[in-house]
């Protein structure tokens, strides 16, 4: 498909003022001086309002008006420019995201507008407490402090209030629950303290608190943020569109939200099918490998059903797109998936567990705080009250709250320069669970592309001249061979024959390259060759006068696949592979890497079933796997892993994505989510030494603003300083990161 | 301490000016891209096509 006959406008979504907006992934952009050849080059465009590069996410923002240019125009002239564009699909992108990182941050400045300006007075009254302060400047100081901190409050807390309110709603507990309670006493307490003019009042700490929260929150969800826009690009690049059949009989390029079921859709020899659907006419051979874990071709005619993601080997296919198929493959994993992850949402937080714990112990003591004082001392209930809520206040989760996030950060910071990209927090702590490793094979243990086997016995020259043929071939055997062979100058005449092979006539001779059959090789030699090599993929080559010659193919293993199951065996972890494909290759597989626990020809409810069975031995798995029959065990699995060039579905259930043709990720992961969770629980830790130095002191009725403050903040900049030590001596990365030799332009951080 | 009433209110209003000056920031896209606002300087294409400073010492040489 060439640029030309994409539907590009399709892609883009009008404004209200009359023009039009696209957003494009944008390969190649590297630096400054890129950014400004493309927008220049672009503005000059008759028609063209507003090109403008973010450098940060490597994306470009377009307006133009309709009447003047086009979509299709305006990528051209890119192209010109040296750089390929990706459209993003208009219909999958989410503005909540976005929405949510500047709600955070506007209430992260509306906290440190109040923190400036209570500490203002505050540092004032506590000079003034010292020396020779009055008391209706004093007062005047706390009421003025009130005005200000209870607007801010009410602003700022709400991203806290609304998660305590929902935990509680359900009638669990989070940690927000304790933060929300401490917040709302410690203001009120203040305020009770201002009315009877006291000499203390607690404005200075709960604003900063929030404050410090915030900040938290804010970096933890920018981390995410910047990942999933990483996940986006790559995402864009693997172009998620679909060849649509209009009813005048031409064909346009659109997005996949645009094609709705009984739509017809043309699928080329060579091209991944986009949707799920029922063959209308053509036959061909398919690749189900990326869904089924197949790697043996499957014939398919009129009627036979197809699914997203799967690779049309070989003729032109016209596909009925159906919606979810019921009784088909796709069904069943939507099905399990959905079981699968509601099974998996029971898992608690280790943030929420210490939560869980904390609040009872904290919000008790408080509460006989208040008792003892009252009933064992001459104090009123007012005094005890005071002293009741300055212990809530000392207490108050701050240093809890952030000692996990903090972790977070940093640990997904790491991750993500090691080509790893997280979609939950948590997975950290899981991963750092794991004793059983389990693998898929095809398209995660083995490469997705095929390899060329017994190199050195084929002649060169014969090779080098299959290679040009096969530059001239869109077959993806015909692709391999080229790449084999650095061909770069195809011949200028070929025929081509849709799911046979290729013809073309070089020096006077007439030459092909396909299916040993269309070369006319002895089948005897076919069996011969496939008896070496089991389970392998031929083509054959034929030049006018000389005996044809076979090639054979087979998904080779990822470069380090070995070396990665050795270091996984040695960190003490079990490995097991479980995979959809022929016994016979899985075992050669299994073998070639030392790996004795192995399970063939399963689908996707069996591999369910081996995960929930090493789940009842008590066995924290981490499933690594990447098809359409892996989904379902992705989300079953405690801690999930799959490949960049995972099917969407597999890498929507996964917790993480890596890229890059190395499986060294997966130790990475493994490691540095192992450093990470021992720093959290020295974290918490800190954070329960800080309580138990505190709460005496609080309980006591010795608590005054200032200490309140400086122990606050002093335990927070422990726990941080504490996450950010995993950074120094940043260790095992896994080799080179896998992110620059993949995705150009991309995945740099 | 009557400067207070005066005092008070200018500290905070300039506190307010910054939280409103960081809001319109944050509103019209400035932290989108902070990476490139940085090299952003550096472009000239918002100038004539022929820095006008050269053509005035050109003009001034041939008086």
């Amino acid at each position: 498909m060439t640029e030309t006959d994409r539907d590009w406008d399709a892609f883009a979504t009008p404004k209200a003022d009359g023009s039009v907006h696209m957003d494009l992934a944008v390969e190649g952009i590297t630096c400054a001086a890129c950014m400004s050849t493309i927008e220049r080059g672009l503005g000059r465009l008759p028609g063209v309002t507003e090109a403008r590069v973010n450098l940060t996410t490597r994306r470009l923002a377009l307006d133009w008006k309709p009447g003047e240019t086009g979509a299709g125009a305006i990528v051209r002239r890119l192209e010109r420019l040296g750089y390929r564009a990706h459209p993003f699909d208009p219909g999958r992108r989410s503005a909540e995201e976005e929405a949510e990182a500047k709600e955070l941050l506007r209430c992260m400045s509306v906290a440190g507008f109040g923190a400036m300006n209570i500490m203002l007075l505050s540092v004032s009254v506590w000079a003034g407490n010292a020396s020779d302060i009055d008391a209706p400047t004093r007062d005047l100081f706390h009421w003025i402090s009130a005005l200000i901190a209870i607007p801010v409050i009410a602003y700022s807390g709400r991203p806290f209030f609304r998660s305590a309110a929902r935990a509680l709603a359900v009638f669990r507990t989070n940690m927000d629950v304790p933060i929300t309670i401490g917040v709302v006493g410690t203001l009120a307490l203040s305020l009770f303290e201002t009315m009877r003019s006291a000499e203390h009042a607690f404005f200075d700490s709960v604003v900063m608190l929030l404050f410090f929260l915030l900040t938290g929150r804010f970096l933890d969800h920018n981390m995410r943020r910047r990942t999933r826009s990483v996940a986006e690009n790559v995402a864009a690049l693997r172009v998620d569109s679909a060849a649509r059949i209009l009813p005048d009989g031409s064909v346009r390029e659109v997005p996949l939200s645009k094609v709705s079921a009984g739509d017809l859709v043309l699928v080329s020899p060579g091209e991944r099918v986009s949707v799920d659907g029922v063959v209308e006419d053509g036959t061909s051979d398919i690749d189900q490998s990326l869904v089924t874990g197949e790697t043996t071709l499957v014939s398919v005619g009129p009627g036979a059903v197809v699914y997203a993601g799967t690779l049309n080997v070989g003729g032109l296919l016209r596909v009925r797109v159906t919606a979810a198929a019921e009784g088909t493959l796709l069904d069943e994993v939507n099905t399990l998936l959905e079981s699968a992850a509601q099974a998996k949402s029971k898992y608690m937080r280790l943030a929420d567990r210490a939560a869980g714990a904390y609040a009872p112990i904290v919000h008790a003591s408080a509460f006989l705080t208040l008792l003892g004082w009252w009933t064992l001392s001459d104090r009123g209930f007012a005094d005890s009250m005071v002293i009741a809520v300055s212990v809530l206040i000392i207490t108050c989760p701050c240093a809890l709250a952030l000692a996990i996030p903090a972790v977070q950060v940093v640990t997904s910071g790491m991750l993500f320069k090691a080509g790893i990209l997280l979609h939950s927090g948590d997975a950290i702590e899981r991963l750092a669970a794991v004793d059983t490793v389990v693998f898929d094979k095809t398209g995660t243990l083995t490469l997705p592309e095929p390899r060329l086997l017994d190199r050195d016995a084929i002649d060169p020259d014969r090779l080098e001249r299959a290679g040009r043929l096969a530059r001239a071939s869109r077959h993806p055997l015909g692709r391999a061979l080229a790449e084999v062979t650095r061909a770069v100058a195809p011949p200028v005449e070929v025929r081509e024959e849709p799911g046979r092979g290729i013809e073309a006539t070089i020096d006077g001779r007439i030459e092909r390259l396909g299916s040993p059959d269309f070369c006319g090789v002895d089948p005897e030699a076919v069996a011969a060759v496939l008896a070496r090599f089991r389970g392998a993929s031929l083509v054959a080559h034929r030049a006018e006068g000389e005996a044809p010659v076979l090639f054979a193919f087979e998904q080779g293993l990822r470069r380090d696949a070995r070396e990665v199951i050795d270091r996984l065996k040695a960190l003490g972890l079990a490995v097991e592979i479980l995979s959809g494909d022929r016994e016979a290759a899985v075992a050669e597989a299994a073998a070639t890497l030392g790996v004795s626990a192995f399970a063939a020809q399963l689908g996707p409810t069996d591999k369910i079933a081996r995960l929930e069975a090493l789940k009842a031995a008590g066995h924290k798995v981490l499933m690594v796997g990447d098809g359409l029959n892996d989904a379902p065990a992705l989300a079953a699995a405690h801690v999930s892993l799959s490949p960049v060039t995972a099917v969407h579905l597999s890498q929507a259930a996964a917790d993480a994505v890596f890229l890059g043709d190395r499986l060294a990720p997966v130790v990475t992961a493994l490691t540095v989510a192992r450093r990470a969770r021992a720093a959290m629980i020295q974290n918490l830790w800190l954070s329960v030494i800080y309580n138990v130095i505190a709460v005496p002191v609080a309980v006591a009725g010795y608590v005054t603003p200032l200490i309140a403050a400086l122990a606050m903040s002093g335990s927070s900049v422990l726990v941080t300083l504490n996450a950010l030590r995993l950074r120094i001596g940043g260790g095992d990365r896994g080799g080179e990161p896998p992110s620059a030799a993949v995705e150009p332009g991309f995945a740099r951080s | 301490m009557d400067v207070l009433i005066f005092l008070i209110p200018i500290a905070i209003g300039l506190g307010l000016l910054g939280l409103f000056a960081f809001m319109w920031s944050l509103k019209s896209g400035q932290y989108e891209d902070l990476e490139g606002a940085g090299w952003r300087i550096l472009d000239d294409s918002d100038l004539p096509e022929r820095p006008p400073v050269v053509k005035s010492t050109e003009a001034s040489k041939a008086e």
